[in-house]
């Protein structure tokens, strides 16, 4: 449907010629955002309906007194299912800390939430279908776990801010909801508009970035500079490009897309794409606002070794 | 008087919710006291981990998300 729209207004009614560099970008280009949007409205208004999305309270009253190992899990799956923006990042750390949740199981949360959410994951089995979709859910999955578990062996509690153990929260108010069917549609409009609002730009630059790589980059650069298997370095190279780039983890869907077209590995783009959501500069810039240098530090360190590790596995096994 | 507190760091969105309730209530015509809570750990203190959020009267009635008009407006009539 997306792909037949693209083609009647780019090669029909602007006459490109779909053998064009400029048409193919702009035939990737309309597709891609046209089909992006209409999944995001609709899922974002199907879960604002169902009040599916999780608050940071609720998050932490499910996670605050339990074993580690459940502890853990549900922070993660927890992380994985709510669209947080990383704004919300400090007042959630606090909120742990307060709670006295392990500062580990807080690590753990902090990965899987920008990498993995509800959102991304429809899109991404709606535009690199489920096996991949699988795969970098998997693979997030693995490494917020292991990260936690690794960040907690250097006991990062030495490099929190002092103030933030001062901290008493209240307790936690009951926000009185209006679940009658207006009030649920209401609510719906306005989830979408705010996590819209919040992320289109991300998805306009994937999508431009897409295009462009989809359109202008010839195959055979791709295949003998990122594309091939045995290029050990390609893999930390995607991982060292993803620190400066960021984008929101629905925004790096198209770039995945054209990369995978034109012949980069699996585990390449994988490690680039994790890379981009979830390490990125300003994200550490906003966490260094409750913990110090050193903490942060090995924070991105623990996350690049993961991603390597993931983005080689990945280019062995397939 | 109804005391109105916007809590949130600074953030777009927090403004957003400030210049909503100033408008609604300018239009209601309801005489309000708004302020701004921006320190964190004030924020805290009222159980909110999710900005902006809405207290009135000491009572916390919204957490996450500028809140829509609707809302705002049966606040200011209660």
């Amino acid at each position: 449907m997306f792909d037949a729209f693209a083609t009647l207004l780019v090669y029909q009614w602007l006459g490109l010629d779909p053998a064009s560099h400029a048409g193919a970008a702009l035939h990737f280009f309309v597709m891609d955002t046209t089909k992006i949007f209409f999944l995001l409205f609709i899922i974002i208004y199907i879960m604002g309906l169902l009040r599916a999305i999780l608050s940071p309270e609720r998050v932490r009253e499910y996670v605050r007194g339990k074993p580690k190992w459940l502890a853990r899990t549900l922070a993660i799956i927890l992380g994985a299912v709510t669209p947080f923006c990383s704004c919300s990042s400090v007042p959630l750390f606090i909120g742990f800390v307060e709670a006295g949740i392990p500062l580990g199981v807080t690590f753990s949360f902090l990965i899987a939430s920008p990498m993995i959410n509800e959102v991304a994951a429809v899109i991404l089995v709606g535009i690199l279908g489920w096996q991949l979709a699988a795969l970098y859910i998997g693979a997030g999955l693995v490494v917020a776990y292991v990260g936690g578990v690794v960040m907690e062996r250097f006991k990062p509690e030495r490099w929190v801010e002092d103030y933030v153990w001062k901290i008493h929260m209240g307790e936690t108010p009951s926000v009185e909801v209006d679940t009658s069917l207006p009030g649920r549609h209401r609510f719906a409009i306005g989830e979408v508009k705010e996590i819209v609002g919040r992320i289109w730009k991300w998805v306009f630059a994937g999508v431009a970035l897409g295009a462009l790589f989809h359109g202008y980059v010839p195959e055979a650069w791709v295949v003998e500079h990122l594309g091939g298997k045995d290029n050990w370095l390609a893999v930390p190279g995607a991982v060292i490009l993803g620190v400066p780039l960021y984008s929101n983890a629905t925004g790096v869907i198209p770039l995945a897309e054209a990369m995978l077209g034109k012949g980069v590995a699996i585990g390449t783009t994988l490690a680039l794409m994790m890379s981009i959501a979830a390490l990125s500069l300003p994200e550490m810039l906003i966490l260094r606002k409750v913990i110090r240098w050193p903490a942060l530090a090995i924070y991105a360190s623990v996350l690049a070794v993961a991603f390597t590790l993931v983005g080689w596995t990945f280019n062995l096994i397939t | 008087m109804k005391n109105i507190k916007v809590l949130g760091s600074g953030c777009a969105n927090c403004k957003t919710t400030l210049k909503l309730i100033d408008e609604a209530a300018k239009e209601a015509g309801v005489e309000v006291e708004l302020e701004k809570v921006e320190d964190i750990g004030d924020i805290m203190a009222y159980g909110v981990m999710s900005t902006p959020g809405v207290v009135i009267d000491g009572k916390v009635v919204h957490a996450g998300g500028v809140p829509d008009r609707k809302t705002i407006a049966g606040w200011l009539a209660e």
